[in-house]
């Protein structure tokens, strides 16, 4: 914590586990989140591997259990949300004319929080096994220790590490947007992926302690005894479900709204256009978040909630359909009378829309009461949702890596192989997914390990596992493209795109400081304002002088370890262990509020042999 | 690229057509697709309606999609800017509100059949009370008013509203019949209402659909749906019970299977109620739900249950009962029938 260190100073694995740098916690996220997408995509292919054949031997059903859990938990809560926090990291603060975020400390002790949290999670699979009560874990399933193992401890804790940093990420973001905007960078000119930012950094603050609270109540029914779930002790195991959906659905449109406002960008771009009608995205955004706190129970139709209940709810549901119904039209009509260049991230993004429309529909469908009496733990709600989340957050996600690849690691994916991964994965999905709307409605419930013979659903479940392979090595080719692109990718420049938001104003990977001087935004798409009415470069909103920056801190992952050593004392009733634990990480609370820490300054000499740097 | 977008669409167009073509809609007895009851059918017309709507939209927005894409691609050497369009209120209104009309459309049949689904016959001349049970992995059916108690095998008569009361002894699972009509959750302390009818005579899988538990997928149970007399025979036929076994091996199996099976299996009005009530045994359309029911098969199962259906609470007999005691059992088991 010397306050006289420099960027130029700092090197190496140390550097890395004590950076404050949001662009570097980006970075973080997204290897963490990587490895733990292709754990998650691992466990999606033995999945479906076991499912290739009516009656298959592979796995048995006691493990495929295992694997369907982790495979959920896993892709939800450890590979999307990450990656989704690793582009949040690597442009809102640029898009905004921000030096860094609100609380950089913060921001890197989310980061541990969640990789300790995913990385006990995943220690379940060495430990006696791991969670098999399904990503919802519904009790009595999950909390009775007549049906379920060990497992579920990991679960639980795994999932509250992780939780509390997510949290702390959301209440990041939001203190981000709300105070660090740059002079003339209003709510109504900020570029949709910041706004989409936003509404998805609320839901996190008002959906997540949904999840802790039910974690809570799951944690003492396991380990201490309690009975909120033991019916025969006067418990109730619907409260389990409502709670889990009033955090669950809200969490469906965390992940989505960020893929929204990938798309908004990548199109925007790519088709040489200002977004069409941007303030009703804006509105459609803050109402999707909104109405997503109001329909959690559609999730719960088939539970008896009673004909009013379901009535309600599903009405409710099929409203959201409006809002998103004007995106998608307002993406079409970004795009008509553009020129667009259909580079791999707008590939896509483009391909993004149509199956985004199909994963949407079948929800309006899903959102039928009676309907959904049928659809409900079918397989028809397994293609749903992965419509919506592969084919729309996943879609998204990848569009918005190859968009900002180069601004994160300052040269391009090479465009070759990024087809490759587009098509590969594009036509694996649907082959994989689209089958699984007729395997559901002809009788096949979800989360069956194996199908009996001559029941008709041989056909579609081959051909979904061969659509699987295909994504499979989508995302095999993904990775090859990583690292031809680190070997000896194409320097990508401040501005490879053509962009129009802030973030392509300044050099790529973008300096520590981000802007040398904070820009004055003067309109909406901040860059192609000046490019149309300047010169091209942002104006100045303050002359050159010294730049506060925050000291890098090992606080973070000493507090992050503390916690985890605590959870492994938990599950195991260790107490000495627990109070080892929480020592370590209250110590370090302590040392955070006690020693000051005034940071160090950027001199303005530094910050011009920056700026010569770059241009040689 | 248009072409790469057109092998895509003609990819996945002969998939489908494929798939269709060779599976048709399933499984007559297991297809939510093939209704055979009122239940199933209502609810197979508000998905009709409501894919009609949703691919109408699909087809707008795939028609001005292909459009925007290969009408507005870059040409080579284009320069220039596009036009910076801000919006155009017109249009955003209207695909603001043709989506609520469409909404409206669907919306209204919704709650009307929500509400017609949800209604309690269980009081009604004619209609059948029936308790379903769930248990860790098979079903226990209770018809109140009969004072009879089956498992596995649900009979029902055709024509008749059956109402079901569900509940479950352990996890949370789901009453599902998909030729019948859709799923209900069994929620242990808690007991929910639904109603199915079968019109036509058969014999429907029915499926166990909220994971509880390592043999899930074997959870699988029947509905025999017969003639409203042949149904009443039937009550009587399990009020009387199976008749006495006639060989001395079954007659052995009956001894043996009262010393070691009753505090569990009931076979007519004796035995208990842990595992699923074997009156009928030999008439079960599957053993375990699962497994072809015959007595080599019924050996094996006794002998060690879990090889089949993983997690089940039945003990292995295997080290308990001689090879010869278990071939007994199996010859008595399975010639308990009353129909």
């Amino acid at each position: 914590m010397s306050g006289q260190v420099t960027y130029a100073g700092r090197k190496g694995l140390w550097d890395w586990l004590t950076t404050v740098d949001h662009k570097k916690i980006g970075i973080l996220y997204l290897i963490a989140g990587g490895i733990f997408f292709l754990l998650g995509g691992l466990e999606a292919i033995l999945i479906r591997i076991q499912l290739m054949y009516p009656n298959y031997d592979f796995v048995g059903g006691s493990t495929f259990n295992e694997l369907i859990t982790m495979h959920g938990t896993t892709m939800i809560f450890l590979a999307a949300m990450p990656i989704i926090f690793a582009l949040m990291n690597a442009v809102v603060p640029l898009q905004i004319g921000a030096r860094d975020v609100a609380y950089p400390f913060i921001n890197a002790l989310g980061f541990w929080l969640f990789f300790f949290g995913g990385l006990l999670l995943n220690l379940s699979w060495f430990l006696g096994g791991a969670p098999d009560a399904g990503w919802t874990a519904y009790p009595p399933l999950s909390s009775g220790h007549d049906f379920s193992d060990q497992g579920v401890d990991f679960y639980v804790i795994g999932l509250q590490i992780a939780g509390i940093g997510t949290w702390i990420g959301g209440i990041n973001f939001l203190a981000t947007i709300v105070n660090m905007r740059a002079p003339g960078m209003t709510y109504m000119r900020m570029p949709l992926f910041t706004w989409a930012t936003f509404v998805t950094s609320l839901l996190i603050l008002f959906a997540f302690p949904a999840i802790t609270v039910s974690l809570v109540l799951l944690m003492f029914d396991r380990l201490f005894g309690a009975n909120f779930f033991d019916v025969n002790a006067g418990g109730n195991v619907i409260i389990w479900q409502h709670l889990f959906w009033v955090f669950g659905h809200p969490e469906v449109y965390i992940l989505i709204l960020p893929a929204f406002g990938i798309i908004s960008e990548v199109v925007s771009t790519f088709a040489k256009k200002r977004l069409f009608g941007y303030s009703a995205m804006v509105f459609a955004t803050v109402l999707i978040g909104f109405l997503g706190f109001m329909v959690w129970a559609h999730h719960m139709f088939t539970v008896g909630m009673g004909p009013i209940a379901n009535a309600l709810f599903g009405v409710a549901t099929m409203l959201i359909a409006v809002p998103t119904g004007i995106k998608i039209f307002n993406w079409l009509f970004t795009m008509w009378g553009g020129q667009i260049r259909f580079t791999t991230a707008n590939l896509f993004a483009t391909g993004f829309i149509p199956t985004f429309v199909m994963g949407g529909t079948t929800g309006v469908m899903l959102s039928v009461p009676p309907a959904d009496y049928q659809y409900h733990d079918s397989y028809f709600v397994v293609a749903h949702f992965h419509y919506v989340i592969v084919g729309g957050l996943v879609f998204g996600l990848f569009a918005g890596l190859y968009y900002w690849w180069p601004k994160m690691f300052g040269k391009k994916l090479n465009e070759t192989l990024g087809k490759w991964n587009f098509w590969l994965f594009f036509i694996g999905f649907h082959l994989t997914f689209f089958p699984q709307h007729f395997l559901g409605l002809m009788g096949m419930p979800r989360r069956v390990y194996t199908y009996q013979a001559d029941t008709g659903l041989d056909l579609g479940n081959f051909i979904s596992t061969i659509g699987a392979f295909g994504m499979g090595l989508g995302t095999i080719v993904l990775l090859i493209n990583i690292i031809v692109s680190i070997r000896k990718g194409e320097p990508a420049g401040a501005d490879p795109w053509d962009g129009r938001t802030l973030e392509w104003a300044i050099p790529s990977p973008a300096p520590e400081y981000n802007f040398a001087q904070t820009p004055l935004v003067r309109g909406l798409d901040a860059l192609w304002t000046e490019k149309m009415s300047g010169n091209g470069k942002m104006l100045p909103a303050e002359p050159l002088g010294e730049i506060h920056m925050p000291s890098p801190s090992v606080l973070p992952i000493i507090m992050s370890i503390g916690l985890f050593i605590a959870g492994f004392g938990f599950m195991y009733h260790n107490i000495p262990v627990i109070i080892g634990g929480m020592a370590i990480t209250f110590i370090c609370m302590i040392i955070r509020s006690l020693v000051d820490d005034h940071g160090y300054h950027v001199k303005p000499k530094e910050l011009e042999d920056g700026e010569k740097g770059v241009k040689a | 690229m248009v072409k790469r977008w057109q092998h895509v669409w003609r990819l996945l167009a002969l998939t489908i057509v494929t798939a269709l073509t060779l599976t048709g809609c399933g499984d007559p007895t297991l297809s939510a697709l093939i209704p055979s009851g009122p239940v199933a059918e209502e609810q197979l017309t508000l998905i009709k309606l409501s894919l009609f709507i949703m691919v109408g939209v699909i087809a707008v927005v795939m028609f001005i999609f292909a459009y925007v894409i290969i009408r507005y691609r870059q040409k080579p050497g284009q320069t220039g800017i596009p036009e910076q369009v801000e919006g155009n209120t017109k249009l955003e209104i209207i695909w603001t509100v043709i989506p609520i009309i469409l909404l409206f459309i669907l919306a209204v049949p919704t709650v009307m059949t929500t509400f017609t689904l949800a209604k309690d016959y269980s009081e009604e001349e004619g209609a059948v009370n029936v308790k379903v049970t769930a248990h860790q992995f098979w079903w226990e059916f209770e018809y109140p008013d009969l004072g009879v108690a089956t498992a596995q095998d649900l009979y029902i008569p055709t024509g008749k509203k059956i109402m079901f009361q569900l509940t479950s002894k352990d996890v949370v699972h789901s009453f599902w019949v998909p030729s019948l009509g859709g799923k209900t959750d069994t929620v242990p302390g808690l007991v929910n209402k639904m109603w199915l009818q079968a019109d036509k005579e058969g014999v429907y899988q029915g499926k166990c659909a909220e994971l509880c538990g390592a043999s899930h997928a074997l959870m699988d149970f029947r509905v025999v749906a017969v003639s409203p007399e042949e149904f009443d025979s039937w009550v009587e036929k399990m009020k009387a019970g199976p008749a006495e076994p006639t060989t001395a091996t079954a007659q052995e199996g009956q001894q043996l299977f009262q010393q070691n099976c009753l505090s569990c299996h009931a076979v007519g009005g004796q035995g208990g109620k842990l595992g699923p009530n074997l009156t009928a045994f030999g008439d079960r359309q599957k053993l375990a739900g699962i497994l072809e029911n015959n007595p080599e098969v019924l050996k094996q199962w006794i002998a060690n249950p879990a090889q089949f259906k993983e997690g089940n609470l039945m003990p292995s007999f295997e080290g308990t009962l001689s090879k010869e005691q278990i071939d007994a059992l199996a010859e008595y088991l399975s010639g308990l029938k009353i129909r």
